[in-house]
């Protein structure tokens, strides 16, 4: 029992499967509460059965909490694979861990239980005592992740780097530092909740031509708080390719500029509102093409390691296409950036250029359609390349890995293509005429979802049963990935980083 | 073939799931008992508006309709607005005068000159009246269904053709809500036969399918219709369909924004939407047929 606990929490691996696992039972569960689940009864039942209490004045505040809770479970799964990934101290990853894995369940468990189970204010102190948990466990990162420490300076000039300063490493530092103040940007405005602030949704607020400066705070800390864990996952995803050469020394500057520019712009979207969105496109380009250099390297990679592997010296097309597609895990994690710009970017800038033309012409009811989906997918597009990185971290091999991959690209991307023609639907049809492309897009949106939510529930399935083994593969995942005892023989020792070790 | 058998018929499973809408005649004529040519009397005084409950007063008695304008009262009305040349028919529909706003320039501000403006189209399949050349008629079984495809001008010009207005948001809300702080016009909980909303399954939903269709106003008031059970759906002042069936146009112009407010959600719309203190709003110039609305007047009008 004991050997299980400490693979659950005091290895990598685990911290990230126990993530995985809990956002996967609260999404199975609170997402039959929405969307067509409510059509088919499903709601009543989960209601009911759980004792939920919903009270329609307090769905806003609800939701609120709902996204907090999943927000600081994947924060925490981004933090194990930074910990794992980036050089630091010894000591460092079980300090940090320890204290966002505390802090991420606790905020789940009693954000939830405040939100749906009546409102104990117990519950919602220890919800704050949760996320305050996880600002910490931030704090201690950007202090591990300090770029300038002599131990991280770089020895390989393979990696982007100026004079000895490791920029890689300057990227995840900038984020880090970035996402605490973006953190209590959000965290300082629900202070004043009661007094000042109330609880609202920002889709519902987009056409109000007066704003308050609170308004505008939770607006900027949701999209800025959204957009910085995709940054840590594009830098994540590059350490897992081991992101080098030319591509990399651009890459990382504009990174780290993008970053910067993108965080400022949006802190000051209070202040200075007319001139934040300039701001903030100037730092989404850089942003987006260090993340188009990644994808370009990776592809490249994926295709180079393939024929090398194969012995072809000179591929054709068809063997360089064959060769990208052969690994849908690693393939995934980057097309599915590539597929983001079609359902997220894209769409985006459509809506940013004709908004007033065609979007504001419609009711604020359908552009907050448009608006709601824009952002769910990409939160599913980050949740999909997490999964197809932790697949490959889970060791899937074989048919099953390319099962897995390939049912989570294809059924996520069906599903948020299907979502994204339903958003614009008003483009190809009048309200009149929308039944049958309402029916089609919505009953593939499902499907999509159905195949990833099943693939990833046998997943699931698959490491709960193997934890029930004397021997099963949570024993070498924890060899593989045991954090070492702060003070141990092994925390004394110099990490083992590429730099150092190069 | 065996690989492909399992997620083939998964497949077919959901796809067969999506049926396209029934195609059928004209809905049965309804009659709810409720008359739609009757008004409520609201009285001055505070009561809470919006989610947060904020304590608002309204300082004078006024009046509003009990049901959403009908079809068969809007073509009433364009037969005798057109033969006294109110509004008049172009190519695009039944269009008419409208004094135009004061234009401030803020950011996504579109000017609202003075001029003539759409009141209703008439090629929209969505319209549920009919227009022989010299009459306009309400189609069969449509007469007591909320008007709808009306832009805010042609609602805002119904109700001044009658010497009444459009109700402002705060009359608007009160008149749902009373003096308490309940979430619907009838109280905390909403049921399927108490409003029309998207997947309410009501009877008209079943006769058109898929996104369903409007009910006749004033249908859900607790009577049983062919065994369909309905539960009342009244405001504490006798108002019906203040939540689902059709979004209603407000009168507010607000500083700023061209955008016209509308209340009480609709048939497409999921049940949230028909919290009391939703809004939505669209240019004045939008019709949908989601969309309708009802006249409001001062007290003793």
């Amino acid at each position: 029992m004991l050997a299980r606990f400490n693979y659950l929490f005091r290895s990598t691996k685990g911290l990230v499967l126990v993530a995985i696992a809990l956002i996967a039972l609260v999404t199975a569960i609170w997402g039959t509460l929405s969307g067509p689940m409510v059509e088919w009864g499903v709601r009543d039942v989960t209601v009911r059965a759980l004792g939920m209490q919903l009270h329609p004045a307090e769905r806003e505040g609800r939701i609120i909490m709902l996204y907090h809770t999943i927000a600081m479970a994947v924060v925490a799964i981004e933090v194990y694979l930074i910990t794992h990934l980036v050089p630091m101290k010894p000591h460092e990853p079980g300090i940090i861990n320890g204290t966002i894995t505390f802090g991420y369940i606790s905020s789940m468990v009693f954000g939830l239980a405040f939100a749906y189970f009546g409102h104990h204010f117990v519950f919602h102190g220890l919800f704050l005592f949760g996320q305050s948990l996880v600002f910490f466990a931030g704090l201690l990162l950007a202090v591990a992740l300090w770029p300038w420490r002599e131990a991280y300076h770089i020895r390989d000039p393979r990696y982007a780097h100026a004079g000895r300063i490791d920029l890689e490493r300057t990227a995840f530092f900038v984020m880090a530092v970035a996402t605490l103040g973006s953190a209590l940007f959000g965290a300082v405005t629900g202070s004043y909740w009661g007094n000042g602030h109330e609880t609202f949704l920002a889709e519902d607020l987009i056409r109000e031509p007066h704003k308050t400066p609170l308004q505008l705070a939770i607006i900027g800390h949701l999209h800025i708080m959204l957009t910085l864990i995709a940054v840590a996952l594009a830098l994540i995803i590059g350490r897992w390719f081991d992101y080098q050469g030319p591509l990399h020394k651009l890459s990382m500057p504009l990174m780290i500029a993008g970053t910067v520019i993108i965080t400022l712009g949006v802190w000051s979207v209070v202040p200075f509102e007319p001139f934040a969105h300039t701001i903030i496109y100037v730092g989404s380009v850089l942003i987006l093409l260090a993340a188009l250099f990644l994808v370009i390297y990776g592809f490249r990679k994926i295709i180079h390691d393939r024929l090398a592997e194969q012995g072809i010296q000179q591929a054709s097309f068809w063997q360089g296409l064959g060769a990208l597609l052969h690994d849908p895990l690693r393939f995934g994690s980057l097309w599915q950036m590539v597929y983001m710009n079609f359902t997220v970017s894209g769409v985006g800038i459509f809506m940013a250029v004709k908004l007033d033309e065609i979007f504001r012409v419609w009711p604020a009811r359908e552009e907050r359609i448009a608006l709601t989906g824009h952002w769910h997918i990409l939160s599913g597009i980050i949740a999909t390349i997490i999964l197809l990185y932790y697949a490959d971290m889970a060791g899937l091999k074989g048919r099953i890995r390319q099962w897995f991959g390939w049912l989570v690209i294809i059924g996520s991307d069906i599903a948020f293509g299907a979502v994204t023609v339903f958003e614009m639907k008003r483009l190809f049809v009048s309200e009149s005429a929308q039944q049958p492309l309402v029916n089609w897009t919505m009953a593939l949106a499902d499907l999509g979802l159905a195949l990833v939510l099943t693939v990833l529930a046998v997943l699931m399935v698959w490491r709960l049963l193997d934890l029930f083994k004397r021997q099963g593969r949570w024993q070498v995942e924890f060899e593989e990935t045991a954090l070492p005892d702060v003070g141990s023989e092994m925390a004394d020792r110099l990490p083992p980083a590429r730099e150092v070790a190069s | 073939m065996k690989r492909i058998l399992f997620p083939a018929c998964l497949l077919i499973v959901l796809l067969t799931g999506c049926a396209p809408p029934a195609v059928g005649g004209p809905p049965p004529l309804v009659e709810t008992g409720i008359d739609p040519e009757s008004w409520a009397r609201i009285p001055a005084g505070e009561f809470l508006q919006g989610q947060h409950d904020h304590e608002t007063r309204v300082d004078y008695d006024y009046e509003i309709m009990v049901t959403d304008v009908t079809n068969a009262q809007y073509a009433r009305y364009l037969n005798e607005a057109l033969a006294q040349g109110a509004i008049h028919l172009t190519s695009e529909g039944v269009v008419g005068p409208y004094p135009g706003d004061e234009f401030r320039g803020y950011q996504h501000e579109e000017p609202v000159k003075a001029g003539d403006y759409l009141h209703i189209p008439l090629d929209d399949p969505g319209l549920r009246l009919s227009w022989d050349g010299e009459t306009f008629a309400a189609l069969p079984g449509y007469q007591n269904h909320p008007m709808v495809l009306v832009t805010w001008f042609g609602a805002r010009a119904y109700c001044q053709f009658y010497g009444w207005r459009l109700p402002t948001e705060v009359e608007w809300e009160k008149a749902a809500r009373g003096t308490d702080n309940r979430a619907y016009p009838w109280g905390d909980e909403i049921a399927r036969n108490q409003a029309n909303y998207y997947s309410s399954h009501d009877l008209f939903e079943k006769i058109v399918g898929g996104q369903g269709d409007t009910t006749p106003v004033g249908f859900y008031n607790g009577q049983t219709y062919n065994g369909y059970q309905t539960l009342d759906g009244a405001s504490p002042y006798g108002l019906y369909d203040m939540a689902g069936n059709v979004w209603q146009w407000t009168g507010d112009v607000v500083e700023g924004a061209h955008y016209r407010y509308m209340r009480g959600g609709s048939k497409a719309n999921y049940e949230y939407n028909l919290r009391v203190w939703t809004r939505n709003n669209a240019a004045p110039w939008f019709f949908s047929p989601n969309v309708g609305f009802r006249c409001a007047r001062d007290a003793g009008d």
